[in-house]
């Protein structure tokens, strides 16, 4: 896929996703929700291109939501809540990282199930800093000093996802196509060979893992400040589990397909909820078996795979 | 400042029962082509292993430019100008021909910018050189996976040369090439090396290969150096020819 094809192709989406959310208000708080998780799962995309699934990035997107509720109060403005949630994050994914990446594949995996349940279980047990499983409000900060009606605080929480999530999106393209995000596609392939070329691979998979962390505390802020309730179940390991299934049905291919992935969960989930209260989980888990049968390249593959053929016809 | 490059003492490790390496004494000179000959199983990898801290001696020392190098891990002594080719070539087979190369010279100019394209003009137009060298550059856009043997091996030893090392460890270079194309691929490796002034040290199998480019030759058996010289003198002496070449000569 052509760099330009890409970038018009997320600007055209950027606008759609505007000009939806403008002919269905209540599309707005769904449509948030899915570019953040878009921008956790990028993070989730990373660890991918080194072969490695962490089952446990909850855990971030949880400490960087409940970041905003402890500091929401003292600092009630967004501008400053979203850097201080990405630091927060980001140095609990460092922490964890030096552990974890001395494992691989379902080590890896699960040791970041094991640590994200750790995390639950305090949240949930520390009643007293947390209130356990009632969880804590979030007031709606100011954004950018104003303090905003709900209406347009609802707005401005969309802007502000899409603005993140076009900049995660278009970091994580380069990032890809550096030497360093090649060389995480190399610990999938030649771990050794990244060694003998003086290389520690563990180094290059931890500054990916920190960087996954930073954008799963990003989404879990973003997350924390659209709900304005944030309780343990974010941490919990079915919440892993959706990241992971996002990544997978949006396509670990390219910067858009976690976006996909997300948008389309999220209206799956609140179309199915709302129509087959019992059965929602049946669809979204029959979903996945169709993408994985017959898409292994998730949404994104699909997509990429008719435009590609349509310029080769072209041509 | 002595004429070794590397010096080995009394290297010794063992797998179970088995002495791979059993007191092993050897010094590389600067500038020479040294060749490792001797049977399968002989401790010839062994040898390499240890030598690029992939595996730690159970006793001995090993010395690069006269400083200790034992205990390091792989990844310093290739920082330190010690490079290496494997036996079974050790490519990112999801990558193209090119990118491996520039992967390696990204890796040695430890410039992981992580937003620099991999391929940026400089990086690309370094890779096509030394690709041109070993006469690969028709391959560049070729996924490693799917290279035939030679070529393989060829981007394997490539992928070390882009290191810019000063000591170069192959491992059989020329086995899985083709008998016709053989010749001509050792003499441009031979040139590449010779004009980057690489030290080099290779096992090898074809005694044709050892007596036109190898400066001397050791004898690797049972974990032990059998004889070293000359390849005029070694390859001529009887109980080497019984030992290690007479299977080896008419193959
Ligand atoms: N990591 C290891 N674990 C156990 N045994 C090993 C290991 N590496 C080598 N050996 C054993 O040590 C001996 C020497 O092996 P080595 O690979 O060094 O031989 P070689 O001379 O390179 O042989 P070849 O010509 O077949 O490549 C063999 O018996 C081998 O099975
Ligand atoms: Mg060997």
């Amino acid at each position: 896929m052509r760099r330009g094809t890409e970038a018009t192709l997320a600007l055209l989406a950027a606008a759609g996703l505007l000009a939806a959310a403008w002919a269905a208000p209540w599309l707005k708080f769904v449509l948030t929700i899915a570019l953040a998780k878009g921008i956790a799962v990028l993070g989730i995309l990373l660890l991918l291109r080194a072969g490695q699934v962490s089952f446990g990035h909850a855990l971030f997107l949880a400490s960087g939501a409940y970041a905003v509720a402890f500091l929401a109060p003292a600092a009630p403005e967004a501008l400053l809540l979203l850097p201080a949630a990405a630091l927060l994050a980001g140095l609990l994914g460092l922490v964890v990282g030096l552990f974890v990446v001395r494992y691989r594949d379902i080590f890896f995996g699960m040791l970041n199930l094991a640590i994200s349940m750790v995390l639950y279980s305090l949240l949930e047990k520390l009643y007293e800093l947390t209130r356990g499983t009632d969880g804590i409000r979030v007031e709606p900060p100011r954004v950018a000093g104003f303090a905003l009606t709900l209406e347009t605080y609802v707005w401005a929480m969309l802007v502000l996802a899409l603005v993140l999530a076009v900049g995660f999106g278009a970091f994580v393209r380069a990032y890809l196509g550096s030497p360093m995000g090649q060389a995480l596609a190399g610990i999938k392939t030649r771990e050794t060979r990244l060694e003998f070329m003086g290389v520690s691979a563990r180094r290059v998979l931890l500054a990916a893992y920190v960087l996954s962390a930073v954008m799963g505390g990003v989404a879990g802020a973003i997350v924390g400040m659209t709900t304005r309730h944030v309780t343990p179940l974010l941490a919990y390991w079915t919440s892993s589990g959706e990241l992971v299934f996002i990544a997978i049905l949006g396509g670990a291919g390219g910067a858009l397909g976690p976006f996909l992935g997300a948008a389309a969960y999220e209206l799956v989930r609140v179309y199915a909820a709302a129509s087959f209260a019992d059965a929602w989980q049946a669809i979204l888990g029959t979903v996945l078996l169709l993408v994985i049968l017959f898409a292994p390249g998730g949404l994104w593959g699909v997509i990429s795979g008719l435009l590609g053929r349509r310029a080769g016809r072209a041509a | 400042m002595s004429g070794a490059l590397l010096e080995a003492r009394g290297l010794r490790l063992a797998f179970g029962g088995v002495k791979a390496a059993d007191g092993i004494d050897l010094d590389v000179l600067r500038g020479e082509f040294l060749a490792i000959i001797g049977p399968n199983g002989a401790g010839k990898t062994t040898f390499l292993n240890m030598t690029t801290g992939y595996l730690r001696p159970q006793a001995g020392t090993i010395a690069y430019e006269g400083e200790s190098i034992l205990g390091l891990a792989p990844r310093a002594i290739v920082r330190r100008g010690i490079g290496r080719s494997f036996q079974l070539p050790q490519l990112f087979t999801e990558h193209t021909v090119l990118e491996n190369i520039a992967l390696a010279i990204a890796a040695r100019e430890g410039l992981w910018s992580p937003l620099a394209p991999l391929l940026r003009h400089r990086w690309r137009e370094e890779a096509m050189e030394i690709l041109g060298r070993f006469g690969l550059a028709a391959l560049a856009e070729a996924r490693a996976d799917a290279l035939n043997e030679g070529a393989r091996k060829l981007t394997d030893i490539a992928m070390a040369v882009a290191l810019n090392p000063r000591l170069l460890l192959m491992d059989e270079p020329t086995s899985g090439v083709a008998a016709a194309e053989k010749m001509a691929i050792v003499e441009t490796l031979v040139r590449v090396l010779r004009e980057a002034g690489v030290t080099a040290v290779f096992v090898e199998h074809d005694m044709d290969v050892v007596e036109r480019f190898a400066d001397r030759v050791a004898v690797w058996s049972q974990g032990r150096i059998a004889a070293l010289g000359p390849p005029g003198q070694v390859l001529s002496d009887p109980a080497v020819q019984r030992e290690v070449i007479g299977i080896e000569r008419h193959a």
